[in-house]
């Protein structure tokens, strides 16, 4: 048997779907599946800006397309990517960050995770709440 | 030794997913369905006399300069890392789709926000 036979033998444990095998994977691959929602909203948003400067007809024609069904479909498909990544993101920062000490004792990382998640409350409320007052 | 250009996409990539975090959901909520469906907030919300004032105005095209393009360069860093988990080597073609797709973005979003005027 020549060397390069049996390196054609050896085991290589398979990888493909290795993903799909854990639970613990799969909510990984979910998290990061995010990420292509968020090029997903940058990509439209980019779309709505060069809409914006090619004129009026071209704009309605950008909220026109925002407003049929398959649009809104995907942007509830956004909204719940977002809010995982949010979660996921508040989540992982305390892993991240520099450690923080209150006196002598370390923050806790629940507590940067609810802070983080109270920013996030806090800034959606005014900016929905600047929408509303800004389109009356 | 050769300086490292991976601290560049990470701050990126960190901007982009704490903007992300703190705005993603209520700027999809308002774009994509509270004005599409005019509830609950007007369906001429973002009509283009309103849109045109808001991106010609310097803070507002800085906060949308901003915002997209992080949200481009933060979404690029992590799908780049995802491809090697899927087995796409992360190799200078996987870094020139990702990084070079999140350039595309920033730059068609500045020639946007340039020729709407100020």
């Amino acid at each position: 048997m020549s060397r390069s036979e049996g390196a054609a033998r050896a085991y290589v444990r398979p990888m493909r779907g290795w993903w799909r095998r854990n639970p613990f994977f799969i909510r990984y691959m979910v998290r990061e599946a995010t990420a292509v929602a968020v090029a997903v909203y940058a990509i439209v948003l980019t779309t709505g800006v060069v809409r914006l400067a090619q004129g009026e007809a071209a704009w309605n024609g950008w909220l026109e397309a925002l407003r049929s069904p398959w649009s809104l479909l995907m942007h509830l498909v956004l909204l719940v990517a977002m809010i995982v990544h949010a979660k996921s993101w508040f989540e992982i920062m305390p892993k991240t960050m520099p450690m923080i000490f209150v006196g002598r004792r370390r923050l806790a990382a629940a507590t940067i995770t609810r802070t983080g998640w109270g920013a996030t409350i806090v800034v959606s409320v005014a900016l929905f709440a600047l929408a509303f007052a800004f389109s009356r | 030794m050769k300086r490292s250009n991976a601290p560049v996409f990470w701050l990126l990539f960190g901007a982009g997913g704490m903007l992300c975090a703190l705005l993603g959901t209520v700027l999809v909520f308002i774009t994509g369905i509270a004005v599409p469906l005019g509830w609950p907030l007007a369906a001429d919300a973002m009509a283009y006399p309103r849109m045109l004032v808001l991106a010609q105005s310097v803070p507002g095209k800085g906060a949308l300069f901003v915002v997209i393009a992080l949200f481009a360069w933060h979404a690029a860093h992590r799908i780049l890392h995802s491809l090697h988990d899927v087995g796409i080597q992360n190799g200078a073609t996987a870094k020139l789709a990702c990084y070079g797709g999140a350039l595309a973005v920033t730059l068609i979003t500045a020639a946007g926000l340039l020729r709407v005027g100020f």
